[in-house]
């Protein structure tokens, strides 16, 4: 099953030359008139990224579907400029602006839009006839390809109608890959399905993959399908970006405060500043009347007020007996709900940790544990 | 029963009016639907109200406008005239011109309906792998309006063959030549003729009534033909 692991920075069989231009640089800006009910809207964001597999995650509302529609060239964004590839799709200020036949963009849209007066061949057989480059020979061979390398060349006859969620998912994938694209756009691709029908589709990805070289910009409000997939991950909130860069970096070091609890996998700890120590690279904080140390916080000040964040798989949850040692804070439990991993505790500040049945056993009937925070763990965010 | 006596031409004739009406209104209509459906410009809205105009007027106005528009004198009629070599006005072409002003109304508006419901994503989808405006209409949006645009085709012919004030207006009642159904229904009880009224009356009512059965089916949501398609 695919795992982390599932698409590593460097695909195989990829090299992408140092002096490849930025795969995707769009500046987009689209505003929407209040309509009724829902409030004007203001879609704002500079996505530049290089990377194979660019998510864009949020909530929905945030406008993550509208930047893809700006991207397909179906929405006309009011400002701003498409780049792809060092090609230009669309620029306010010259009034560029590729139509959609022109993008060779592949949309694949949430519940994937199989043409339903067609079959699957008639499908990509349409898809074939509609690339506007390449030879006719080409597409044709490119299509039964596709019809094999997405198992699809059983169901070739069948109407979508006829086809199971994971079957039409496998479709409109290898449609989109016929007139082979230059920028894959992917709407909410697992919305509704469940967790075993998205870890197919995350196969399917991968054949994806290694039949095209065209960056993918997906768009989730799944976490945990962010962590799988994305190289490159934009958090969208309200039509912007509270942070982008490199998954690790950001899922790391979340930007705000805001923007962790927007996440909802860190525990939020108030703390405050009581130490710091430039000459041997340390701090200290004070964490729920317990101190903690890590590496020293660049500009800031002893007296600062924030919160302490940590991911919740990066601390570790003790009995509390003994002595405390450092790094050590306890905290009391408020309660605890059972979870498909074991159990969940539920602790004072909001705070929240799964362990193991086999780590629960020491800790059932606990009135208060200890949370043992690794010192590299330490990470602060200001108030 | 003397069946002989009954003229059985204004029966055909309508019925070829009907045809070719529906025939004109398929044609362009569908496309005038297209643009108002699928297309932003100035005046649209003025435009869709232009066309919906006929349905409220009373026949004789549209008949009256219609003998301004193509009768002999008009810059149109004397077109037609160099080109056909005949006038169109009291001709059985001007009941098909008729036909269509009666009918044109109700299908635009239906299949601009139609056409606005047909899934947006579909076309997108068309348009993104790279198919022209053109063929994305013909091969995705058409196919999906087709039950909606046929039942309504049925409405149009039905309709066509009931039209009365602006065929007496522009086409006038003459027998054998442009006395269609409804005009020799109207000229039958006009001279006593009450069989002829009777059996035309009746041939009429099945016919509208089969056509708008059929328009009806076709319109239904099948659930079932979608999974069986």
């Amino acid at each position: 099953m695919g795992g982390g692991a599932l698409i590593a920075p460097h695909g195989k069989g990829k090299s992408h030359g140092m002096s490849q231009p930025v795969k995707i640089d769009a500046r987009l800006i689209k505003r929407l008139p209040a309509i009724g009910e829902t409030k004007e809207f203001q879609l704002n964001i500079h996505l530049k990224s290089d990377a194979a597999i660019t998510v864009l995650w949020g909530a929905s509302g945030a406008g993550k579907t509208l930047a893809l529609h700006c991207l397909g060239g179906f929405t006309k964004p009011d400002e701003g400029r498409i780049l792809i590839n060092d090609e230009l799709y669309f620029d306010a200020a010259t009034q560029v602006n590729l139509p959609p036949q022109n993008r060779r963009c592949g949309y694949v849209f949430q519940d994937h839009a199989l043409f339903p007066h067609m079959t699957v061949r008639e499908n990509l057989k349409f898809a074939a006839a509609s690339a506007r480059h390449s030879s006719k020979l080409n597409k044709h061979r490119r299509m039964i390809e596709l019809l094999e390398a997405f198992e699809l060349s059983d169901l070739a006859g069948r109407k979508p109608a006829q086809l199971s969620g994971g079957q039409k998912q496998r479709a409109a994938l290898a449609r989109m890959l016929v007139g082979d694209p230059r920028l894959i756009l992917l709407d909410e691709p697992t919305r509704g399905l469940d967790s075993r029908l998205k870890q197919a589709f995350y196969q399917v990805l991968r054949t994806t993959r290694e039949r095209s070289h065209a960056p993918i910009v997906l768009v989730t409000h799944d976490l945990e399908e962010c962590m799988q997939l994305a190289e490159f991950v934009c958090l969208m909130e309200d039509g912007h970006f509270v942070q982008s860069g490199a998954r690790d970096q950001v899922f790391a070091r979340p930007a705000s405060s805001e923007v962790a609890s927007a996440l909802g996998v860190y525990n939020l700890l108030p703390a405050k500043i009581a130490a710091l120590d430039p000459s041997r690279d340390t701090c200290s904080l004070e964490v729920a009347g317990s101190e903690v140390q890590g590496p020293y916080l660049k500009g800031r000040l002893i007296g600062d007020q924030g919160f302490l964040c940590l991911r919740q798989t990066e601390s570790r949850l003790l009995p509390n007996i003994g002595r405390r040692e450092r790094n050590q804070i306890v905290l009391r439990v408020t309660g605890v709900v059972p979870s498909s991993q074991g159990a969940k505790l539920l602790l004072e500040h909001g705070a929240a940790a799964t362990v193991s049945e086999a780590e629960y056993v020491h800790l059932r009937g606990e009135d208060t544990v200890k949370l043992d925070v690794p010192p590299s763990a330490v990470y602060f965010l200001a108030k | 029963m003397p069946a002989a006596s009954i003229e059985w031409f204004p029966l055909w004739l309508s019925l070829r009016v009907a045809s070719l009406a529906t025939i004109l209104i398929l044609t362009f209509g569908t496309f005038v639907a297209y643009f108002l459906s699928h297309k932003n410009f100035r005046g649209k809205e003025a435009l869709d109200s232009l066309i919906t105009l006929p349905l409220v007027l009373p026949p004789t106005v549209l008949g009256y406008y219609l003998l301004v528009l193509v009768g002999r004198n008009s810059v149109f009629g004397h077109l037609y005239e160099s080109a056909f070599g005949q006038p169109l006005v009291f001709t059985w072409q001007a009941a098909v011109v008729a036909a269509v002003l009666h009918s044109a109304p109700i299908y635009v508006k239906g299949a601009r309906t139609v056409l606005e419901g047909v899934d947006y994503r579909f076309e997108w989808v068309a348009h993104s792998l790279g198919a022209s405006e053109w063929r994305t209409f013909l091969r995705i949006t058409l196919p999906l309006a087709w039950r909606g645009l046929s039942s309504l085709a049925s409405l149009c012919f039905a309709r066509s063959l009931g039209d009365f004030g602006i065929t007496m207006m522009v086409a006038g009642n003459i027998p054998g030549q442009t006395q269609t159904l409804s005009v020799a229904i109207f000229d039958a009880v006009e001279s006593g003729n009450g069989q002829a009224a009777r059996m035309l009356v009746l041939v009429i009512s099945v016919t509208a009534l089969v056509l708008l059965w059929a328009a009806a089916r076709l319109s239904r949501p099948t659930a079932r033909a979608s999974h069986t398609a």
